[in-house]
């Protein structure tokens, strides 16, 4: 179908942006690469009366490498960050996670920062930010506040974001060198959302874990980050008993939805073999293995 | 109240303005607006590809973008690809191989491989495949695809054509 009628904004400003969403309330609606957002509108599932369009505020256009972290706007598209040297270097599992994000054509426009706001719990990026405790910039009328990104994610689509409030940047910290990273996801076709995927950030000193992050796509109403898996790794060399035990610790108290694509216990167990190969290639990884 | 805009943009090497209503998607404008019936509409929201266009050169769904977001940028439909009665060596590959059937995918299937031959001129048969793994085709099992693009980028090196060649004159 075609979307229902509204107003489109193009500010050139974030105060510009926020003065619009708080002015139309809740018929206002932020725009981003609107790879989510416009086949709802086709859908009439969504029907907002004014967007505004953030993707034309040049400032928020931006993949910043600063004091050990990499900063990017809300006007980044997904597939600016997937090229992008320094996001590389300081987000690997972030730029592995992007070649699962549909396909080129969709990052050409999707934007990395939208994808957090739309809080898809089958999306990578989300994933992503959870296990690297990304710090996101949120800016509305009454000013701008820092939030991590456990905070964002509250429910199937739905975050703790304020009305009229707009998030403008996520900030994800590098992790030091002795890491490894994998992302990994199963879906019947690539590009297609995943039924069960795992972010997956480990650093190993003389072979034995002693910081580790793990957090899944796919098997709740948000992304979920596996806090008892990770402290079973600790002190632990990477063996692979050691990983099939924090891969069961990681899904055991899990219970995704059963649909077309797949059963509850179905999913549980895609979840927990694709957890415990993200752990092995990550621990590989770290040792100097394959990049 | 209907929310109207001007943009300008150039189509196929052509300028063009236009006054849009905010929720006219980009492919209706190319269709319905400037008659450029090559971009094809299919499932409308961003999953089969058959509506793909590039923008800057970068491929993308033109039934999830707004006619409004295209204002200053320059778009190439399969209109621009070929030029006085001249097919693009890619075109002339599926021609050859017969890479369509009903041809509805194919205007999206010639724009994504277009792009991906620029990246990435001497592609592996397994990169074709992930690269138009974009684009659903119903008819063919991609496999003649696969090979007209492989052929294609053949062609084009033999030609001394493969990165960074422009499509021909715009006949739109």
């Amino acid at each position: 179908m075609k979307p229902p009628p509204f107003v489109y904004h193009a500010p050139t400003t974030v105060a510009e942006a926020v003065t619009l969403l708080d002015e139309t309330g809740e018929e206002g609606q932020v725009l981003a690469g609107g790879q989510s957002l416009i086949p709802l509108m086709n859908f009439r599932l969504a029907r907002p009366g004014h967007l505004v369009d953030v993707t034309s505020i040049r400032d928020l256009d931006y993949v910043r490498r600063e004091d050990g972290r990499l900063r990017i706007g809300a006007a980044t598209r997904q597939a600016a960050v997937e090229r992008d040297p320094a996001a590389a270097e300081q987000a690997p599992l972030l730029v592995e996670a992007l070649g699962f994000v549909g396909h080129e054509p969709i990052r050409h426009r999707g934007t990395v920062v939208g994808s957090l706001a739309h809080a898809d719990p089958a999306a990578e990026i989300p994933a992503v930010a959870l296990a690297m405790d990304a710090e996101l910039t949120a800016v509305g009328a009454r000013g701008e506040r820092r939030l991590a990104a456990s905070e964002l994610f509250t429910g199937p689509f739905s975050t703790s974001l304020e009305p009229g409030e707009l998030l403008t940047e996520a900030q994800f910290t590098a992790w030091p060198p002795g890491s490894g990273h994998a992302f990994l996801e199963f879906a019947r076709r690539h590009g297609d959302f995943a039924v069960a995927g795992a972010a997956v950030l480990l650093h190993l000193d003389a072979g034995v874990v002693d910081r580790a992050a793990i957090a899944l796509c796919g098997v709740a109403g948000t992304p979920v980050r596996a806090t008892e898996a990770e402290r079973r790794l600790l002190g632990e060399r990477p063996t692979p008993a050691v990983v099939e035990a924090a891969a069961e610790a990681a899904t055991a108290g899990l219970t995704p939805v059963s649909d077309v694509h797949g059963s509850s216990a179905y999913r549980r167990q895609v979840a927990r073999a694709y957890v415990r190969r993200a752990l092995a290639l990550a621990a590989e990884r770290a040792q100097g293995g394959t990049r | 109240m209907t929310d109207r805009h001007r943009i300008a943009l150039t189509v196929n090497g052509r300028p063009c303005e236009a006054e849009v209503e905010s929720r006219r998607l980009l492919v209706d404008f190319l269709r319905e607006d400037l008659g450029l019936k090559g971009a094809h509409i299919g499932c409308e929201h961003g999953v089969c590809g058959t509506c793909t266009v590039l923008m800057n050169g970068e491929s993308i769904r033109s039934c999830i973008t707004f006619a409004v977001q295209a204002n200053g940028s320059s778009i190439l439909t399969v209109e621009g690809l070929s030029g006085d009665g001249r097919l693009h060596p890619l075109q002339e590959a599926f021609w050859d191989h017969q890479a369509l059937q009903c041809g509805y995918c194919t205007p999206g299937m010639l724009l994504r491989a277009y792009e991906f031959l620029q990246e990435n001129p001497r592609p592996t048969p397994d990169q074709v495949r992930a690269a138009i793994a974009s684009n659903l085709c119903r008819c063919t099992g991609y496999q003649f695809i696969v090979e007209a693009v492989l052929d294609a980028a053949r062609r084009l090196e033999t030609a001394g054509a493969g990165r960074g060649q422009e499509p021909a004159a715009p006949r739109a």
